[in-house]
């Protein structure tokens, strides 16, 4: 409370300091005609699913694909708040498109190495003591290829990564009312999309804090995000939190499925590769400013982004707003979890010169950021996955916003 | 308390923790038929014990994949559209590898897997066995690891030695480190 309270006063301070005599530059604007009746402009009283206003326009993007298969989309980040993603923004990535399930015939089985195979209904699993939590989720291949291809905006760069709040049972109540037995030492996890999609779990990984949920941001799962029922493993890698799970099989070695052998590894210069990578490194990402946005003159403007770590909380955020040549620290907004998105705030003066604002952060074990050097010096350019390199975005004197790395 | 009476009351304690320990505590869920564990008992470890009978030859594998996988994969393996199947060995550290079947996958009894829970893509499934077979002795044989006439099998799949098999090695992150002198 007292803490809160300080940075609430600091908070003031900062922007009294910056906004006093700024406002009316940066706004630019002149007063319109006033406000209509609103009457006049009702769109009705109630309705049994709300809609965002029509004047809202945010939304998933994807590349289009010369074989008319699309596989994944993007959260717009650059129009974030907070650190929830509304389900229906929640990025996308599908090995054999969205099924659709009927959750009264879905079953989930959990058989091999355990005392009492068992089979669950969504109802019987929904009856078992249930834990909500808020994690992100990130594809292992969000923000690859910094210096190729044409990604212009937050999304296009790190659209691949999103943080809800997932409602489920723990995987590893499940596993104890199934009996472990001794020689178990990992799990195979499917789902019941088209391709039956497959991975390999360590089974330590499993009694610590994997979920099996089945609500998101306070309702069902989405369809595209697993519905009925989907396993989420939290700061690992997006594939392996297997969507639309209908079994679980215990075993005593990884199985070698083709999404942890020939997809998801990593090709070092030598021409090996890194396998079962599975947390997701420190990163963040500046939401506001940047590319494909624009500042409409000098003035005040809060930098804010995201951070985030497979390896625990963030710790502490530092942006530079001068190409990298100094680094202040940001303020972290709570709540600031274990495996969440976590919003970082920096308030900022824009002259109206060329600047370039970046982000780089810290978590609970010490981690950090590398720069796209950095990363490329250890791993080469045939490392696919797994990028948490420094994103920055460079801002011309017309105030239009562009990676500035590409 | 005698000690003799403690030791064996301390025993039927731990006993009775373990039981616990042993025993489901909400009891939902049933026990599922042994049809039910079979019909979705299809995953194939690198070692291939779970494959079941059948077999087949790169020759019978040609036409089943003329017929179902060529549209996507290429007549050969290698035209596309979709992944490159064939090819690429001796290419991982290039600039330009290519990851294929034959240069990347390092168990062949992956491919049996594959082929098996996902192919083809319009109808995954449809595949008998001795057509998975057939389709994996052909992929095989197109990317020179077996010959054109060896039959593929439970036994004989998981004996196959792929190329990339050591290809792979651990997670060593962190691997990278701060500049000497510590950051800005």
């Amino acid at each position: 409370m007292k803490s809160s309270r300080r940075r609430f006063l600091q908070d003031g301070a900062i922007l009294t300091g910056l906004v006093a005599g700024t406002v009316r530059s940066a706004s630019g604007q002149t007063p319109g005609p006033g406000p209509e009746n609103p009457a006049h402009r009702s769109a009705g009283f109630v309705s049994a699913m709300g809609e965002r206003s029509r004047f809202e326009a945010s939304a998933r993007i994807w590349s289009d694909s010369s074989t008319g298969r699309v596989t994944s989309s993007r959260t717009p980040l650059q129009d974030s708040k907070g650190i929830i993603t509304p389900s229906m923004l929640h990025f996308e990535r599908h090995h054999a498109r969205v099924p659709e399930i009927d959750p009264r015939r879905h079953r989930l089985l959990i058989h091999g190495l355990v005392d009492r195979p068992l089979i669950f209904t969504v109802a019987e699993l929904e009856r078992l003591p249930s834990i909500s939590r808020i994690y992100f989720l990130e594809c292992s291949g969000n923000s690859r290829n910094p210096r190729r291809g044409n990604a212009e905006t937050a999304q296009q760069t790190h659209g691949m990564t999103s943080c809800s709040e997932w409602t489920g049972v723990p995987l590893s109540l499940l596993l104890q009312e199934a009996g472990v037995q001794r020689e178990a030492s990992w799990l195979v996890a499917e789902g019941a999309d088209a391709a039956k999609m497959t991975r390999s779990i360590p089974l330590t990984k499993a009694m610590d804090d994997i979920l099996v949920a089945y609500g998101q941001n306070g309702g069902a799962l989405r369809p595209e995000q697993g519905y009925p029922l989907r396993l989420l493993i939290p700061g690992w890698e997006g594939n392996i939190s297997i969507k639309w799970l209908r079994q679980i099989q215990v075993v005593d070695q990884p199985y070698m499925t083709r999404e942890e052998t020939s997809r998801y590894t990593d090709l070092l210069p030598d021409g090996r590769a890194r396998q079962f990578t599975f947390e997701m490194d420190p990163k963040s990402v500046i939401t506001f400013p940047s590319g494909g946005g624009n500042l409409p003159g000098p003035g005040f403007y809060e930098i804010t982004g995201l951070a985030w770590s497979g390896r625990g909380a963030i710790r502490r955020v530092e942006v530079s707003t001068d190409g990298g040549a100094n680094w202040q620290d940001a303020q972290l907004q709570e709540p600031v979890l274990r495996f969440a998105h976590t919003r970082f705030r920096f308030a900022w003066k824009w002259d109206g010169g060329e600047a370039v604002v970046q982000s780089r952060c810290i978590d609970e074990q010490g981690g950090f950021q590398p720069t796209v050097d950095e990363l490329i010096r250890v791993r080469g350019t045939n490392y696919n996955y797994h990028h948490n390199h420094i994103q920055a975005w460079k801002i011309n004197r017309d105030g239009s916003v562009r990676n500035a790395l590409v | 308390m005698r000690w003799s009476d403690f030791l064996v009351m301390a025993v039927f304690v731990a006993v009775c923790a373990a039981a616990q320990a042993q025993s489901p505590a909400y009891g939902l869920g049933r026990t599922p038929s042994a049809e039910e564990i079979r019909a979705w008992d299809i995953a194939i470890g690198p070692e291939g014990k779970e494959l079941p009978p059948g077999k087949g030859t790169a020759k019978e594998g040609a036409t089943i994949y003329a017929a179902r996988c060529a549209a996507c994969h290429g007549q050969t393996g290698t035209e596309g559209p979709f992944n490159r199947l064939v090819g690429g060995q001796g290419t991982l550290n290039t600039n330009r590898p290519v990851k294929t079947v034959g240069s990347y996958w390092p168990f062949a009894t992956t491919i049996w897997d594959y082929i098996n829970r996902a192919m083809p893509v319009d109808n995954p499934g449809s595949l008998a066995p001795d057509q998975v077979y057939a389709l994996t002795a052909f992929l095989l044989y197109r990317n020179s690891i077996i010959q054109e006439t060896d039959v593929m099998d439970a036994a004989s799949l998981p004996k196959v030695r792929m190329p990339n098999r050591n290809g792979f090695v651990p997670d060593p992150r962190p691997d990278w480190k701060a500049p000497v002198g510590g950051r800005n």
